[in-house]
């Protein structure tokens, strides 16, 4: 099978891989770069586990190929924690006892952070929208929607 | 051609363990020099959070903070035998035997206490936050991290613990079915309000009102936790699941999630979650199983509810609008 | 949620240090920054992927599996038949007496449900594993199939698992696991209504996020290491090591951190399997499930019908009930024979009827077996029996919810399996949502008590 070159930023790492053409970015991310938080729950695209922000948009990782994101900004949320600090929306899943088995978290986080950057103030409706693309079997929801909604309000205060 | 509002009841309990018994759990807890506390498991968490309830367990016991215990959990090269997560057995089972194994342990902490303190160990009492008293002179004192390095360093005792619970096997009799299938129940009891579209025959639950007894909340929480989420899957239960729609016809099987229906952020009923504890007898402080028995009332609850405000009985689930418009037609034929 | 102390405050010690504290979960931080490992997040050098071929029909004889062309697909490292299994035939349940052994880990000579394993196929990648399971030529002799539960127990239908020799599974009891308790006869007899339904249920998968897999290495010392997410370590292992025919003790279990079981990991499929192939190729494997394996391979929750017969009294009073439960177990057992009887421990429900009969059968078809899911041999019969309650309240003119205090139990009370009732709750649950709900009940159900005079 032919190998193809790609480089991207991976959280801000430069990063450089020979890959077979076809290989799925959620597989290039877990099984040659090493970076397993985003999930394989589904690689069909109807569960939201391997969601990942790329070139500030959120795209499933198990249905986008690796070889078009040469170039990209690659965003998981392996990366979202700075210097050991956890990012607002960590923090709020944290205290809000938004996880329970974790296995839809690292998507559900990426799903939210994608909203939060572009609207910092959701509405809980548009939380919904924003979240409707993951699967989470555990909680039923309603943490999930208060820990987002919860690290927007602390996002906003922090910016005032 | 209307929506239609109605609410039903449900009440119910659910046995704690594996039905029958005969299903054992065992722990191991130990000291680490500077007295944190290991507790050695093979039971699993699928999420429910056994982890943690089992660090809660063992610190109360032991008598220090949560966070100077540490789970060791599902490596069968060190973990000693558990049955398994299922049956709401975790925290019942489990959670009796790290209390025996804690139990075993705290004893020769104090014993070693005792000897430093020269008292007798039980005149000793914990403090919660990692020191040990004399009962009425508290100011006579030593902490944990130093009794467990006098117990390695100095007087060569294992601060440890075994702990092993098992209830009995029971056999059903043949004719009479007479056995002992559990030794404690949680309750439940669910009262849930829904819309019906009679031309749609789409159900939208609008509350559910869950009020739940399970012995004992060890972390409230956690417990809140499992609770919503069950209440969620019990909704998803009623209107929505399953991989054979036209059962017992093999077709039509959903494969992926755009297939299978459950309910989204979006379809969230109002939850109210009451909890009251009646401590069960051989309960780790007085718990029960809650993970299985909080999504079965709201089934039942929304097919009563769903007649209340339609007056059509789906006795089939999933209680889907193809069935209730079925049901409706039928009606209205007479 | 709201913790209401003020019940059973007499019977509770509260302020403890640690339990009743709304402690952090110490697993949580790993979540939000995707660290915690799960089985598949253990990415090993050289790893195989597993890939099953499954039968495309419901029950069928096998003729002949030529594996010849899979072999030769470019990244096939081997394919595996039922005749490299060292003890093929099992059942999970063997390990607490319950039998016969009714299951193959990979079909021998015979399919008895749509999607059954029929030879594994192990590659380089997952691709080459799907493309060359596709080459696998099996050659079947289709036969007649039944799905339907009352069709399987009438006499003359298909038989679909010869290790029982009929559609049921046989109990010490006999065809079903029976409760008898006081005179139902009587009881229909002198009751003022008698109301008769039937409840039916289709199976449920449990969904959860992380589908059933494991990834077994060898350690080079002749052990193998399966990171696993089963729910039940040692069951898990006990039975890969019956099917193996290994001793445990060249075993090593890593799991406990799941993502989502519902009950849906605790039927030893995948791991057998796996450590076989990693043994005879001496390779990690790796064996996943696809969404739609979990979806329509794995167990569900059986599908089950429920069968209610009550006697009702105008003041309320049930004076006999009746239930016949009927599990639909597919193929074979897994742990549905015991999910059977769990509900005949279960009924009449969490109520004292002086006369009770309980019959629950387990019926084998032709579909996918069924196992646990949580509330096994429960959920679907407290739905039925919510709803009959439901129905009888509405029958008698009664409130639907007086008509519950009516008949709860209480402390003391004799269950239809003859244990005394102890640690009742029911009725301060009910109670509290008569609160909560704003459900008005008469004053005297409002002073009930579970608790009994001098008890």
């Amino acid at each position: 099978m032919a190998k193809v070159p790609v480089q991207f930023t991976l959280n801000g790492s430069e990063k450089a891989e020979f890959i077979e053409s076809g290989t799925t970015l959620l597989h290039a991310l877990r099984d040659k770069i090493g970076d397993t938080s985003p999930k394989g729950g589904c690689h069909q695209g109807t569960c939201g586990a391997c969601s990942v922000i790329i070139d500030g948009e959120l795209r499933l990782s198990c249905l986008t190929l690796a070889e078009t994101c040469d170039g990209a900004d690659i965003r998981t949320t392996a990366g979202l924690a700075e210097g050991g600090v956890l990012h607002p929306l960590q923090r709020a899943f944290l205290d809000a006892f938004a996880t329970q088995c974790g296995f839809c978290t690292p998507g559900m986080i990426m799903a939210a952070k994608a909203l939060l950057d572009r609207t910092p103030n959701p509405s809980r409706e548009e939380v919904v929208e924003a979240l409707s693309g993951n699967i989470c079997r555990c909680t039923g929801y309603e943490p999930i929607i208060q820990a987002v909604l919860t690290a927007a309000r602390a996002d906003s205060q922090n910016a005032a | 051609m209307a929506i239609r509002r109605g609410r039903g009841v449900a009440a119910i309990n659910y046995p704690t363990g594996m039905n029958l018994g005969g299903d054992p759990t065992q722990a191991l807890v130990h000291s680490t020099p500077t007295g944190n506390f290991m507790v050695t498991l093979s039971s699993v968490d699928l999420g429910q959070g056994m982890k943690q309830i089992m660090a809660q367990i063992c610190a109360e016991t032991i008598g220090v903070p949560t966070d100077r215990v540490i789970i060791d959990t599902a490596d069968t090269d060190t973990g000693p035998h558990c049955m398994g997560t299922f049956a709401s057995r975790g925290t019942h089972r489990a959670g009796n035997a790290v209390i025996q194994a804690a139990k075993e342990a705290r004893q020769v902490m104090l014993e070693v206490a005792a000897e430093e303190l020269e008292v007798n160990a039980s005149d000793l009492e914990t403090d919660g936050q990692g020191n040990i008293l004399v009962k009425g002179a508290p100011q006579k004192s030593i902490s944990i991290f130093d009794v467990a390095l006098s117990a390695h360093f100095k007087r060569g005792r294992s601060i440890s613990g075994r702990g092993m619970f098992l209830i009995p096997r029971s056999y059903p009799e043949k004719e009479t079915g007479a056995m002992k299938p559990s030794t404690c129940y949680a309750h439940a009891c669910t009262v849930a309000e829904v819309e019906v579209d009679d031309e749609t025959g789409e159900v939208t639950v609008l509350s559910v009102k869950n009020v739940f007894e399970i012995g004992r909340a060890l972390n409230p929480k956690m417990v809140e936790q499992q609770l919503v989420g069950g209440s969620w899957m019990g909704i998803s239960h009623a209107l929505y699941e399953t991989t054979e729609p036209y059962y017992p016809n093999r077709d039509h099987g959903g494969t992926d999630f755009n297939q299978y229906l459950m309910p989204g952020p979006g379809d969230l009923a109002e939850t109210e979650i009451i909890v009251l504890e009646r401590p069960s007898a051989d309960g780790p402080f007085g718990a029960k199983g809650p993970g299985e028995m909080c999504a079965n009332p709201q089934i039942p609850a929304v097919a009563n509810a769903v007649f209340d405000a339609v007056g059509v009985r789906i006795d089939t689930l999933p209680i889907t609008p193809e069935r209730i418009l079925r049901a409706l037609k039928a009606q209205a034929a007479g | 949620m709201e913790l209401r102390k003020d019940y059973f405050a007499d019977v509770r010690k509260d302020g403890l240090h640690e339990i009743g504290q709304p402690r952090p979960r110490l697993d949580s931080p790993g979540h939000v920054t995707g660290k915690t490992a799960y089985f598949a997040d253990r990415i090993l050098p050289g790893m195989l992927h597993l890939k099953m071929v499954r039968s495309p029909h419901h029950h069928a004889r096998i003729r002949s599996i030529d594996t010849s062309e899979a072999e030769k697909h470019p990244g096939v490292v081997k394919v595996l038949t039922a005749k490299d299994v060292p003890h093929n035939v099992y059942t999970i349940l063997i390990l607490i007496q319950i039998g016969p052994e009714d299951e193959t880990v990979l079909a021998d000579g015979k399919v008895r449900w749509k999607g059954e394993a029929v030879a594994a196929v192990l590659a380089e990648t997952e691709r080459a594993a799907q493309e060359a399971a596709a080459k696998v030529k099996v050659d079947y002799e289709v036969l007649p199939a039944v799905f339907d539960m009352e069709e399987a127990l009438k006499p003359g239908a298909p038989l679909v698992n010869e290790y029982h020799g009929q559609n049921y599974y046989l109990y010490d009891s006999g065809e079903c696991r029976k409760v008898r308790f006081g005179d139902v006869d009587a009881g229909f007899a002198e009751a003022d209504h008698i109301l008769e339904q039937t409840y039916q249920s289709s199976p449920i998968e449990h969904a959860p996020t992380e589908t059933t897999g494991c990834v077994v290495a060898p350690e080079g010392n002749d052990r193998f290491t399966c990171y696993t997410n089963t729910q039940a370590m040692f069951f898990t292992l006990d039975n890969a090591s019956i099917i193996l025919q290994m001793p445990g003790s060249k075993l090593h279990f890593v799991g406990g951190t799941v993502g989502g079981g519902f009950g849906g990991k605790v039927d030893v499929i995948v791991e057998p399997i796996a450590i076989l192939a990693a043994k005879l190729t001496g390779r990690p494997v790796s064996f996943i499930y696809s969404r739609e394996e979990e979806m329509q391979i794995s167990s569900p929750r059986a599908a089950e019908k429920v069968v209610i017969k009550d006697g009702v009294m105008k003041d309320g009073r049930i004076v006999a009930r009746k239930v016949t439960g009927y599990t639909d177990a597919g193929a074979y057992s897994r742990h549905s024979p015991y999910g059977a009887q769990k509900g005949a421990a279960h009924y009449p429900g969490p109520y004292t009827i002086p006369n009770v009969w309980i019959d629950t059968y387990c019926v084998y078809t032709n579909r996918t077996p069924s196992s646990a899911m949580r509330g096994f041999g429960v959920t679907i019969g407290d739905f039925a029996l919510e709803v009959q309650m439901d129905k009888l309240a509405r029958l008698i003119g009664m409130d639907p919810l007086e008509f519950r205090f009516i008949n709860a139990y209480r402390d003391g009370d004799m269950k239809a399996h003859r244990q005394p009732t102890e640690g009742a709750a029911l009725i301060e649950c009910m109670q509290e949502a008569s609160r909560a709900a704003n459900w008005p009940v008469a004053d005297k159900y409002m002073a009930m008590s579970s608790y009994r005079k001098g008890a």
